[in-house]
């Protein structure tokens, strides 16, 4: 994307009808890293890679119980994350005190959107630049949303937003249709499998990546390292075993991640994307 | 009048706008009557309104369907009932607008009406009503009173004002689980005959609500049989001449 004579306000249209200040807050969430969310019918996993500065400094929190009933994944500047978090916990726990029955997850998802939408269309604020996956339990079953900067919302069966998401997101488009009678171990394991793909060649282990889960019956936690270890050794071995012939989308995978990887790292840093330029990316 | 008006302004109780606050209620409805049955809740009240001892009027509406899934019956002031009816259509009609699947149940409305009832409470200007919440949504019945206090409860069988003490012990007698919706109502109507017998305040007309999954059906009014043969009622005055 380049700098145009448009782009200093967000209460500045371009002729071609975009807001480019917006689409720059998306930008900002395209370079935080990683977060992944997968349904079923009946639960949701979140899933995020930590990276952290240095060696010296421990990783920033990326995934947040907001109740019982719903959790939320961020991509982006953490701290606006942490904001909106503070947010959904509040509207979610004065619900919780006038009703006594939990905030459905579609409710507070509209409620979300309409407060990034006020920050699009006030000349003294800027757009929030962080993309949150929202997943959540209502009566009628289990929900994952994305919230962008933007104010939109959608509804999603997998996805996965921030850097390299493309490479977890080309996996879950595979596999997504099998997801929705997924058994809690099967989500999982896709979810690390979906982890793993944006890790472009680097090892997966329990001290990068963070699995949260939630489902019927089961309320919102965040799965310790110890688990999470058991998990990823369960799913690796059984690579390690089968072979090329039980898992040929992983193996074939790995190699050819890296290729692409390379020519995808090659591609964002010169222009950005290039076929999303001509695209308005809010007209989705 | 200055001193008056100047002891009003340092008052520490209440707003000071004194005139707008409820001191005592005018136009008061009497018991209401509720239990669980097999399909849902059955819910009984009198259509009289009094105006302090005078019966006044006599085709008072205590019963209300509240959105979908309730059905809510008040006694006290009727003005006040009316207010939360208003309040109530309000919540029902945002929840509506969401359109979304989701809405509010029996559970969801009994913890809104005790969260008003309450502050208004606090605030030293209550809604001077004893209400009734019953509702059933997904198979599961639920039962509920809130008070001009903000107390609240759930029970199998519920009662406010004089209901409490004659109607509750006969449902704690003879309420079951699985009650038929005849047995239920042949309950009820023996509860709200001794009301009418003994409550002055209770007219012989009034109206049977019930609620189930299917929604809410609220009975035309209707009047219960009485007897009053009884051997004493006849020459009352017989030993004592001249009196009535």
């Amino acid at each position: 994307m380049f700098r145009n004579q448009y782009d200093t306000d967000v209460t500045t249209w371009s002729p071609a009808g975009r807001l480019f200040q917006v689409e720059y807050a998306m930008e900002a969430v395209k370079q935080g890293s990683a977060a992944i969310g997968l349904r079923s019918k009946t639960h949701v996993v979140l899933a995020c890679v930590n990276k952290a500065n240095s060696e010296l400094s421990s990783h920033q929190k990326k995934i947040f119980k907001v109740d019982d009933h719903i959790g939320v994944a961020i991509a982006g500047l953490t701290a606006d994350g942490r904001v909106l978090s503070r947010y959904m916990r509040s509207e979610c726990i004065n619900h919780s005190f006038t009703y006594e029955s939990p905030l459905p997850v579609g409710r507070l998802v509209v409620q979300l959107a309409d407060k990034a939408q006020v920050c699009t269309q006030r000349s003294w604020k800027r757009p929030f630049g962080v993309g949150l996956l929202v997943g959540g339990l209502d009566e009628s079953g289990a929900h994952l949303y994305y919230n962008c900067p933007s104010g939109n919302y959608f509804e999603y069966q997998a996805f996965a937003i921030g850097s390299r998401s493309q490479a977890a997101k080309t996996y879950l488009e595979r596999r997504f249709e099998n997801f929705v009678d997924s058994s809690w171990d099967d989500l999982i394991k896709d979810a690390l499998i979906a982890t793993r793909e944006t890790l472009q060649g680097e090892k997966l282990r329990s001290s990068i990546c963070t699995v949260a889960v939630m489902g019927v019956g089961e309320p919102f936690h965040i799965l310790d390292q110890e688990t999470v270890q058991q998990l990823i050794d369960k799913f690796e071995l059984v690579v390690e075993d089968e072979g090329p012939a039980a898992e040929p989308d992983a193996a074939a995978a790995e190699e050819g991640a890296e290729e692409g990887d390379a020519a995808e790292q090659g591609g964002d840093a010169d222009q950005g994307a290039a076929p999303d330029q001509g695209v308005a990316p809010m007209e989705i | 009048m200055d001193s008056n008006q100047a002891a009003k302004q340092h008052s520490l109780v209440g707003s000071e706008a004194d005139s707008q606050r409820t001191l005592y209620p005018y136009v008061t409805g009497t018991s209401v009557v509720a239990l669980k049955y097999k399909d849902g809740i059955l819910m009984a009240a009198d259509m009289g309104g009094s105006y302090g001892s005078t019966l006044r009027y006599k085709s008072v509406e205590r019963l209300k369907a509240v959105g979908k899934h309730s059905l809510l019956g008040a006694s006290g002031e009727i003005s006040d009932f009316q207010e939360i009816l208003r309040y109530l259509d309000e919540l029902i009609l945002y929840d509506n607008m969401w359109d979304d699947g989701n809405s509010f149940g029996p559970k969801e409305v009994h913890s809104y009406l005790t969260r008003v009832m309450y502050n208004r409470r606090n605030k030293f200007d209550p809604l001077w009503n004893s209400l009734v919440l019953g509702g059933v949504k997904n198979g599961q019945k639920y039962l509920g009173m809130v008070s001009m206090i903000g107390v609240n409860f759930e029970d199998n069988h519920v009662a406010t004002g004089f209901g409490n003490h004659l109607a509750r012990p006969l449902l704690r007698d003879e309420w079951h689980e699985n009650l038929s919706f005849e047995d239920g109502v042949k309950l009820l109507e023996k509860c709200m005959r001794v009301l009418l017998y003994r409550d002055r305040s209770a007219i012989n007309k009034l109206q049977i609500a019930k609620i189930t999954e299917e929604g809410v059906t609220i009975s035309p009014p209707y009047a219960l049989k009485t007897f009053w043969g009884f051997s004493a009622f006849e020459n009352p005055t017989v030993g004592a001449e001249g009196s009535w």
